[in-house]
């Protein structure tokens, strides 16, 4: 039943953002603290895992699949619905440090990346994924 | 006239499928013909969205870009945080334990990294503008973040108004930029595997715009790049009002 794997995406994401959450009252921010990414984490493990075969195989995984395609369409409706004129008015200041913050930020990227691949190379990884 | 916004409005998010895959498929048919293929046609369809967000800003006055136009409504649904987040989780799944692990510690020192080298340049930008008041250096800083942390450190530490509006144009103006800029410099700064997408989404951080900037280079390293930025916004919220507001005030 394709609404098996959306069940599995929905309660991974409630779950997720409920850990997110407490995590935000534990640190005392006023935010939800990693609640994607946490719950990320429960959809790779699931979808990893032996136990959640059948929530995760065959149609029940296109219920997961049909949401990963509609992401790009999703974000598109994102873009849309962001505050551009507001960026627009912020003037020079506001300008300057949203510039200035992303160009520092991309040119980071090739340093940090290096941290990573001390300890395995490269070229292992499309094998890896061949094997699992 | 009536009719049409009675369904329209009734049926806005359906409307608002209608009209994204409308906008679809004309940004993979210019993608195809106008630049033959070489500018990805999930990227014009994003400034597309980006152009339309700003005619709804000013033809509206909303905060909602196209979504404040009676007629798209919908739009505000579909492209809102629940389904943006629905969405990115679901393309975690197929993900391999073992690619996670290889940029973990890289990742997770990308986090810290990019929220404090933003804040810096940011706050640098505010000193250079003439600011001197310790919680406004702070409060801009904290917009160059993301357009979340800066309004969220600027309350804390009892910011005025104007200063945060101008914290929330900051990170505005750097979420639609790594929008735009991500799939040009994607080449030249390394983007095109999974460990440098995680240091990417863990230094630009901004949900919004890894998310677009990511989908519009190779939607294979979305999840990536999504993980690591998503805690972003909340170690910046964690470190704003805190560390960062405490070190900028004993610095002016």
């Amino acid at each position: 039943m394709i609404v098996y794997g959306v069940a599995l995406l929905s309660v991974c994401l409630v779950l997720g953002m409920l850990f997110g959450e407490a995590l935000g009252v534990l640190l005392n921010v006023e935010a939800n603290v990693g609640g994607v990414g946490i719950a990320m984490l429960f959809l790779v493990f699931a979808s990893n895992s032996d136990k959640f075969k059948a929530l995760t195989e065959g149609v029940s995984g296109t219920g997961i699949k049909f949401w990963s395609a509609m992401y790009i369409p999703i974000v598109v409706a994102m873009a849309a619905r962001q505050n551009v004129a507001a960026a627009t008015e912020g003037g020079l200041l506001a300008l300057s440090a949203g510039v200035a913050a992303v160009i520092v930020s991309f040119a980071l990227v090739p340093v940090f990346s290096k941290l990573g691949k001390d300890d395995s190379p490269a070229p292992d990884t499309s094998e890896e994924q061949e094997a699992g | 006239m009536d009719i049409v916004e009675t369904v329209f409005v009734r049926n806005n998010l359906v409307v608002a499928f209608a009209v994204v895959g409308v906008v679809m498929w004309v940004s993979y048919f210019l993608a195809d013909k106008l630049t033959a293929g070489r500018i990805h046609g999930s990227a014009i369809a994003i400034a597309l969205g980006l152009l339309a967000a700003y005619w709804g800003g000013t033809v509206t006055g909303g905060s909602r870009g196209v979504a404040d136009v009676t007629l798209l409504g919908g739009i505000g649904l579909m492209g809102g945080g629940m389904m943006r987040d629905f969405a990115i989780v679901s393309t975690a799944f197929g993900v391999h334990i073992s690619e996670l692990k290889k940029a973990g510690i890289a990742g997770v020192i990308s986090i810290f990294a990019g929220v404090i080298i933003s804040f810096v340049v940011g706050a640098a930008v505010a000193v250079m503008f003439g600011y001197t008041d310790p919680t406004a250096i702070t409060t801009i800083g904290a917009g160059a973040v993301t357009y979340i942390v800066g309004p969220v450190t600027g309350e804390a530490i009892g910011a005025s108004d104007a200063v945060i509006t101008l914290s929330v144009a900051a990170g505005l103006v750097k979420s639609i930029l790594v929008m735009i800029g991500t799939p040009l410099i994607a080449k030249r700064i390394g983007l095109d595997n999974p460990q440098s997408a995680m240091v990417f989404g863990g230094l630009m951080g901004t949900t919004s715009g890894v998310a677009a900037g990511l989908a519009a280079t190779d939607p294979k390293l979305v999840p990536y790049g999504a993980m690591t930025a998503t805690f972003y916004t909340g170690l910046g919220c964690l470190l704003g009002p805190s560390v960062l507001y405490f070190i900028v005030s004993a610095m002016f």
